[in-house]
């Protein structure tokens, strides 16, 4: 099938309807909420780091939203288990589209890097590095 | 009787006006994994976005650019004269097509968008004050809906909503409560771009006009596909976009009422919209060109006169008669599907349009899987936000006919849909 269909492959389709670390943490270091308006996706994710404040060491990630976007977020919440923050910051959309193992077509680029992008805003209001009143929104 | 013996006019011969329907696209569900194709046909269902254009309105576009191009109104020469004659007849054309008086009463704009804030500025800003309401309804488009809703905060005038019933229609009880003695537009859509309702505009205006409002008309959904006629209807002012009527994009038409259009303010200012100038003051021009300022989309104007006459000639009944043919079809077979949520009236009674939803199935999934078929639909919220906050929903798919497509198409639809419900199940 052309690219609509391939993006549905089992893995994807397994993500979405069994997402990991599905919930919310009790204590996070960080907590940050995203969304594609004209989707309608959202996202949360919680974030715990370990004590130098450097490492990720739990991930949790809860929200609505299609195939593309809820299986996204739940192979990065996999994924940024024991990773360093810097790491998570530097991820961009081809680590994401790669982490998928999909072509994504150009149209839902969108709803695939959002959970990135709200753990990457997540984490840098965090550091203060972002204004916590910007929002978090992967679509012009 | 086969359905297809149900159609009102020869459906396959008028395709071959449409090249762009024999296009190939996506990739073919029999040889998976092999990326964007181009082995698939073509099925297009997103009408109600924008139509194709037959190619008797293209090569009338493109006659104008290759025989007579020259600005309008402003030249004595041969090819101005000509072109100026052309545009204005445009005019008539789209005057005669819905009942209006004359040119006089056709502005051309941009598309329905640009209609509504011309009347939303001109009329409007000038107008409307607090305690001052301005009434619309739920299923409002956002050109109408953002349109009036910001006009309402510059103004301090109170914008108000018509609810919609479960059903997908207006509550008309709602709408008699919420017209009242302030009330000074009604602004409504006539045929719904979401749920397909056709909306009752005339009772509409009959309340607006017992409390001495205007009404407007938002006819994006109803001029393509049915024979509107604004005396009829009553209304005050009306809109449509030629590109989703077989015309051009970036033309499309307001409709208001003579000696309303006359006691407007222009709503923008420059060359083509004068009289007389002078340092000091300038008089605008006869209707409606006072509202066409600057060079307008001359080969845009000729191509949607080209539209309306490519559209007469099959005649605005049989148009709807297919019309309602598909929407029923496809509401009958989705609904026959199962697992799908149909949103709006029932079948019989809607435009050409039916937007649903897939149970367990995002309809941004939903649209990818079926460009995979090759088919052509739009999800999201068509523009109507709130509306699909009402209906407790982010994004609906949307498939919507036009006078090209057929049952077969409509097969295709239905058998994709099952699919993607499958592979989510
Ligand atoms: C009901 C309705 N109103 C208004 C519009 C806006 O039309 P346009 O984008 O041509 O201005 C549309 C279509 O997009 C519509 O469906």
């Amino acid at each position: 099938m052309g690219l609509g269909s391939d993006m549905y492959r089992q893995q994807i389709l397994d993500h979405y309807k069994n997402p990991r670390n599905y919930g919310e943490l009790e204590e996070p270091d960080f907590t940050h909420v995203g969304e594609n308006p004209s989707c309608g996706d959202t996202i949360q994710m919680d974030v715990g780091l370990d004590e130098a404040g450097e490492t990720i060491e739990s991930v949790r990630f809860n929200g609505d939203g299609c195939a593309i976007s809820m299986a996204s977020a739940s192979m990065l919440s996999e994924r940024l288990h024991g990773m360093a923050v810097e790491e998570l910051h530097e991820m961009d959309t081809d680590d994401v589209t790669e982490m998928l193992g999909v072509d994504i077509s150009p149209m839902r680029v969108k709803c695939a890097v959002l959970g990135r992008q709200v753990a990457q805003d997540g984490s840098k209001i965090h550091r203060d590095e972002l204004d916590p009143d910007d929002r978090t929104i992967t679509e012009e | 009787m086969g359905v297809q013996e149900q159609y009102s006019f020869d459906v396959e011969a008028l395709r071959a006006d449409f090249p762009v329907l024999d296009r190939k696209v996506g990739g073919d569900p029999e040889s998976p994994g092999e990326g964007p194709g181009d082995d698939t046909p073509l099925v297009y269902l997103d009408n109600a976005a924008t139509s194709h254009t037959p190619d008797p309105v293209v090569d009338t576009v493109a006659d104008y650019y290759r025989s007579y191009n020259a600005n309008v109104h402003r030249g004595i020469h041969q090819l101005s004269q000509e072109a100026s004659v052309a545009y204005e007849e445009a005019h008539d054309t789209v005057a005669d097509f819905v009942g209006a008086a004359g040119r006089e009463e056709i502005v051309f704009t941009k598309n329905t968008t640009e209609a509504m804030n011309l009347v939303a500025y001109a009329w409007g800003l000038e107008e409307l004050g607090p305690g001052d309401n301005v009434v619309l309804t739920e299923m409002e488009h956002h050109a109408s809906l953002v349109t009036w809703q910001q006009i309402g905060k510059r103004t301090g005038a109170d914008v108000r909503f018509v609810d919609v019933t479960d059903e997908g229609r207006l509550d008309m009880d709602d709408a008699a409560d919420l017209i009242d003695d302030d009330t000074q537009m009604v602004s409504v859509v006539h045929v719904s771009n979401t749920l397909g309702t056709i909306n009752p505009i005339g009772e509409l205006a009959d309340l607006a006009h017992d409390h001495d409002a205007y009404v407007f008309a938002d006819g994006a959904q109803s001029v393509p596909n049915r024979a509107v006629d604004v005396k009829e209807l009553g209304v005050d002012f009306f809109a449509f976009s030629a590109h989703k009527m077989c015309g051009p994009t970036g033309i499309g038409a307001l409709y208001g009422r003579e000696e309303i259009l006359d006691s407007m303010q222009p709503y923008l200012y420059g060359g083509d919209m004068i009289r007389r100038v002078s340092f000091e003051d300038s008089t605008w021009e006869d209707l409606p060109w006072k509202f066409e300022a600057g060079t307008p989309s001359i080969a845009q104007g000729i191509g949607f006169a080209a539209a309306i006459e490519y559209l007469e000639e099959i005649g605005m009944d049989r148009v709807e008669a297919h019309e309602d043919l598909l929407a029923e079809y496809a509401h009958d077979e989705l609904t026959a599907l199962g697992g799908v949520e149909i949103y709006g009236p029932p079948g019989d009674d809607r435009g050409g349009l039916v937007a649903f939803n897939v149970e367990g199935v995002h309809a941004h999934d939903l649209s990818s899987i079926l460009n995979d078929y090759g088919i052509a639909v739009r999800a999201g919220d068509h523009c109507t936000q709130p509306l699909h906050d009402e209906m407790g929903v982010a994004a609906t798919a949307r498939a919507s006919f036009y006078l090209y497509n057929t049952i077969e198409e409509i097969d295709a639809l239905v058998e994709a849909v099952g699919e993607a419900r499958d592979l989510f199940a």
